[in-house]
């Protein structure tokens, strides 16, 4: 339970002082961005190669553990496994190196499926390391918050958004722990969780989310009182405690991932062959 | 001079449903609050306690009579930043710790009250340190509210309001989902805040160890006030806060059972030090 508890709060934050770990969250997300429009554009061997040193040397600054990222692979197994296959398979060229009855492989199919896999695996890794292992869920928040505060000009609801999604961050582990309280007590009462069909176990459920949406609503009825007893009139002229500066290695940072963009531009246009 | 909280004949009852449309939960209250007064609320669950309490900043509105704060009437018709200002005023902290606390590490959620009145980074940053300080728990301003004891999370809960520097801070129940340990943690420092920082209390609570320190009680059953006066003088017939659902504290009762033994003792015993001088005279004697 703690170990489920860490997971959901911090999602998948690694505390740390690296350089990626200090870059203010509103240039972390821009910065993903330009990673993720760079690696689009990456065409040709150069290119992939400047993209997979580049997101080599980004896992080594942020100090998170090779094998960390490498577990995350284990997600897009499948999608990689299915992109290979469909790549293979089905890409018709000049090049054939295979073929096996109705089935043939060209060079080609090989090679655009190389780059998808590498093209998709740079894509998690890349906006794992940049934002979800080096930011944590509430700074990840307020630079959302900051990026789309002008949204509110055109009445986008900015500041409720956030002020929900601090909320959900704050009660997710008290209501796992509840959960598991409810649990225990449904246990105890002999209540089976865990034999019968896929029906019987949904409804085995059932006294688990009543009293759980019960109490939930409970809460949320009081956190409403607290809040207003807070001052809390629905953030107009809110302040904050921390106010996000930018700094030089802000600068810095954005400077370096667009040159990551240019050189894969410029690398873009050299034929190695 | 009018006093800091004014209630006069005030009554409330709630909208109820299509059955009984209206329930009525205080009848006719009359209570006055001093600056600086540490009063303790006594009375049975559902005898309209908080309700009481959330008259005084406008969390609801009274149906008939007037409750007026630092010599402002409160009134449903006052703008927004009016009743802001109300509830700069007057705090309150609730019974379950957990449904206070909205932010996910324990300084951002202190800072909330000053950040929604829009104070300066600087002097919020100044407010938080020096809350923490006082309810002791500085060293945990990077928690997270999970990882502590349910005392701790209501001393952050308190220190969430100390930073918005009320006048006075209204604890309902604040104590009664605590242990032992963490009840104690919370009652000293609702006393340091009333004793040192001159923060005008009124405690709502069924522990008479709470209500004895108190330089007021006022006990209420079925929506009105039955009993007010100093702990000594409400505490004094036992029997009568027994028919009222509620217990006196354990030194009171030991007394009243020894006089009506027939022991020569005095009436409204209610500190454990006084009490144990008098049986100390008493057994030499
Ligand atoms: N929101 C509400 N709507 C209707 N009735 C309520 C509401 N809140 C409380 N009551 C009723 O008002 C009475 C007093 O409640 P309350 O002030 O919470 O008592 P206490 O705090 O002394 O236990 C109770 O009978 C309760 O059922
Ligand atoms: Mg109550």
């Amino acid at each position: 339970m703690a170990v489920l508890l860490r997971d959901i709060t911090l999602g998948q934050f690694f505390p740390g002082n690296s350089l990626l770990h200090k870059t203010d969250p509103r240039y972390k997300i821009i910065i993903a961005m330009v990673y993720i429009v760079s690696l689009f554009l990456a065409k040709g061997v150069l290119s992939y190669a400047l993209v997979l040193v580049f997101t080599f040397a980004m896992i080594i600054f942020s100090g998170i553990p090779l094998r960390i990222v490498v577990r995350g692979f284990k997600a897009l197994m499948f999608i990689i496994a299915f992109t290979a296959i469909l790549n293979i398979f089905w890409t018709k060229g000049e090049n054939l190196i295979f073929e096996y009855k109705f089935i043939k492989i060209y060079a080609e199919g090989v090679t655009y499926a190389v780059f998808m896999i590498l093209r998709l695996l740079c894509l998690l890794t890349g906006s794992s390391v940049l934002i979800s292992y080096t930011t944590s869920p509430i700074a990840l928040t307020y630079g959302i918050e900051k990026l789309l505060a002008p949204l509110n000009l055109i009445k986008v609801p900015v500041h409720e958004f956030s002020m929900m999604m601090t909320i959900a961050l704050r009660f997710i582990p008290t209501l796992i722990e509840e959960t598991d309280k409810i649990m225990s007590a449904q246990k105890a009462r002999g209540a089976d969780f865990t034999s019968g069909g896929i029906i019987k176990r949904a409804k085995a459920l059932i006294p688990i989310l009543i009293p759980l949406f019960v109490s939930a609503f409970r809460r949320a009825d009081e956190l409403a009182v607290a809040m207003e007893c807070r001052c809390y009139n629905g953030g107009k002229g809110r302040s904050k405690m921390t106010k996000l500066k930018t700094k030089p290695l802000d600068i810095i940072m954005l400077l370096v991932f667009s040159a990551f963009t240019a050189g894969i531009i410029l690398l873009n246009g050299i034929t190695l062959f | 001079m009018s006093k800091f909280i004014e209630i006069k004949n005030l009554s409330f009852s709630y909208p109820g449903d299509s059955q009984n449309p209206c329930v009525p939960v205080l009848h006719d209250i009359n209570l006055e609050i001093d600056k600086g007064e540490f009063v303790a609320i006594l009375g049975r669950n559902g005898s309209g306690k908080s309700t009481l309490a959330k008259l005084l900043n406008l969390i609801l509105v009274p149906s008939s009579g007037t409750v007026s704060v630092g010599g402002k009437l409160l009134s449903s018709d006052m703008s927004e930043e009016e009743i802001i200002e109300v509830r700069k005023c007057i705090g309150m902290v609730f019974q379950n710790p957990d449904n206070q606390l909205v932010a996910t590490v324990v300084e951002e959620d202190i800072a909330f009250g000053p950040e929604n009145l829009g104070v300066e980074p600087e002097e919020i940053r100044r407010r938080v340190d020096q809350a923490l300080e006082i309810v002791g728990m500085t060293e945990f301003a990077k928690h997270s509210p999970h990882q502590l004891s349910g005392g701790q999370k209501q001393r952050i809960a308190i220190a969430g309001i100390i930073a918005i520097m009320p006048e006075c801070i209204v604890f309902d129940e604040s104590t009664a989902m605590l242990d032992p340990h963490g009840r104690k943690e919370v009652m000293r420092t609702i006393e340091t805040l009333n004793r040192e920082k001159g923060i005008t209390v009124i405690t709502i609570t069924h522990n008479m160890e709470e209500a004895v320190c108190a330089d007021k009680v006022v006990v209420i059953d079925h929506g009105t006030i039955v009993k007010q006066g100093s702990p000594k003088e409400v505490f004094s017939r036992p029997e009568e806060l027994w028919g009222l659902g509620l217990s006196v504290p354990q030194v009171t009762e030991l007394f009243d059972m020894l006089r009506c033994l027939g022991a020569e003792l005095p009436e409204g015993v209610i500190s454990e030090e006084e009490g144990a001088q008098l049986l100390f005279e008493l057994l030499r004697s």
